[in-house]
């Protein structure tokens, strides 16, 4: 381990960067080979909503690689601070990759200075390390995370979505995205309302999961016969909490129910 | 063509020795002792730029002396520490790695440079009950030429360090809960100020890494719990 570089700033990607740069892929050849041929594990959907305290992320736990289940508990929804999170989905190696990288930048950032980054501040991080996978995502190998928190200056959840140019866009509501992105974003169309409950945003969100399982061959949602469960943070001025698995159980089981008596109600 | 003047290398480094004591003694001294709870850093600093900055997970360092060198020193530990974590895990990231490190990057600068570092380090690592082999808290201090050593109980860096220890190796006792850990680390710091009868809470800065803490284990003490450990 190398003991003093050359780099005196305080973000941590850039003193890789700096300093190590044989941690990071060579992007200079990845134009030579495409690997779209590589068959890679891509993580599916994730979503993100506001409620009354703060906001809530949310993830199935399927990656797929091509047709097959590549891991059928993967994890999705990583806290990157004690009032963030990041939702990965595409190419899982890079996307972990990168939300690992960013929860270190910023703890590395927050020793460095002494004072954490705004939560703006490190949405707009996470857009530039986005930016710099650009000639991967070129590739295939596309990274879209969704990023939420809370932020302690304006007493609010917020939530970013980005595109694989790095382009930062904040929502007001709810966001979802993967390869469920648009079914789970259709059933959060219907399900939300401003200011709702932590409670009732946690049943949206696996609704919502559940919908797009429903629709997207490639999108976990509940796997009760394993007792697999999305993992939902809810983040608020008190940090972030993961519901439960029992609470998740318990709220998907009542939607099966509904549905399944709907179901039985129209064939009646 | 002239002719450099001789010195004998003895001159030479008695020389830059009395000049980096002298500068560490211009500085306050900052004490640090291990607590039934984990390990507490304690110095005396009234302004906002702060002597004791966390390391990473169970890693935390102190520095008395010239600010501007030991707080560039600390920014190289966190570099150190993160980018190790990173390429390794978490859990590699020892005291005793980085205070070596330290030994050497500071031995070095008193070796070859006209000026030594005016500092002087401690780096403390607290146990974890979860990870058989890293259950022992562990306390390094690395003075201004590199000399390194380690210490059980507590530990003084500054000007003031002989005086403080044989006050701390009377009244000091292993298991301390923290309240006593904190009036302790006050009354050896006030023994070490010129004349102040005591140290306000609000001129004190302390730090404990906490053993029972999920993840990282640093916490800055603010002045209002302070005051209340303190009984003031």
């Amino acid at each position: 381990m190398r003991f003093g570089g050359s780099y005196q700033g305080s973000s941590f990607s850039e003193l890789l960067e700096v300093d190590f740069p044989h941690f990071r892929p060579d992007l200079s050849r990845v134009s030579e080979v495409d690997l779209r041929a590589l068959e890679v594990p891509h993580g599916t959907t994730v979503l993100a909503l506001k409620y009354v305290d703060g906001v809530v992320m949310a993830g199935d736990r399927l990656a797929t690689e091509g047709h097959r289940v590549a891991s059928r508990d993967i994890q999705k929804v990583y806290a990157t601070d004690d009032h963030s999170l990041v939702a990965i989905a595409g190419a899982a190696g890079p996307a972990i990759e990168m939300a690992r990288i960013l929860r270190v930048e910023l703890e590395h950032y927050e020793k460095i200075e002494g004072e954490s980054l705004e939560l703006e501040g490190k949405a707009n991080k996470l857009s530039q390390m986005i930016r710099q996978n650009l000639p991967m995502a070129m590739q295939g190998l596309v990274v879209v995370p969704l990023f939420a928190g809370y932020d302690l200056r304006r007493h609010a959840g917020r939530l970013w979505k980005y595109d694989v140019t790095g382009g930062r866009y904040e929502e007001t509501e709810f966001e979802a995205t993967g390869s469920g992105g648009l079914f789970a974003g259709e059933s959060l169309k219907k399900s939300y309302s401003p200011g709702m409950s932590r409670g009732d945003a946690v049943k949206a969100a696996i609704e919502a999961l559940t919908d797009a399982a429903d629709q997207d061959r490639a999108t976990g949602g509940v796997d009760i016969e394993r007792g697999i469960f999305p993992i939902v943070g809810c983040c608020s001025q008190a940090g972030i909490e993961n519901a439960l698995d029992s609470e998740i159980k318990e709220i998907y089981q009542d939607i099966m129910e509904r549905r399944r008596r709907s179901a039985s109600g129209a064939a009646s | 063509m002239s002719m450099p003047f001789y010195v004998s290398p003895e001159q030479v480094m008695a020389d830059k020795a009395e000049y980096a004591r002298k500068g560490i003694a211009r500085g306050k001294s900052s004490v640090t002792l291990e607590y039934e709870g984990g390990v507490l850093l304690m110095a005396e600093n009234p302004s906002t730029l702060s002597k004791i900055g966390e390391i990473y997970d169970r890693v935390a360092f102190a520095g008395v002396g010239k600010f501007s060198e030991f707080d560039q020193l600390r920014k190289v530990g966190v570099r150190y520490a993160d980018v190790k974590g990173y390429s390794y895990s978490r859990e590699d990231v020892r005291a005793k790695a980085l205070a070596n490190a330290y030994s050497q990057a500071v031995g070095d600068v008193f070796t070859n440079q006209m000026k030594p570092l005016e500092v002087e380090m401690l780096v403390a690592e607290v146990g974890d009950d979860n990870l058989a082999g890293h259950e022992k808290n562990a306390i390094y201090r690395v003075q201004f030429d590199g000399s390194i050593s380690d210490h059980e109980g507590f530990c003084v860096i500054g000007g003031a360090a002989e005086e403080l220890h044989s006050y701390l190796t009377n009244e000091y006792r292993a298991g301390i809960p923290l309240g006593e850990a904190v009036k302790l680390g006050r009354n050896a710091l006030q023994r070490a100020s010129d004349g102040e009868p005591r140290v306000a809470p609000e001129n004190l800065e302390v730090c404990q890494l906490e053993r029972q803490r999920p993840g990282r284990k640093f916490n800055r003490l603010a002045t209002d719990q302070l005051r209340e450990l303190l009984g003031d």
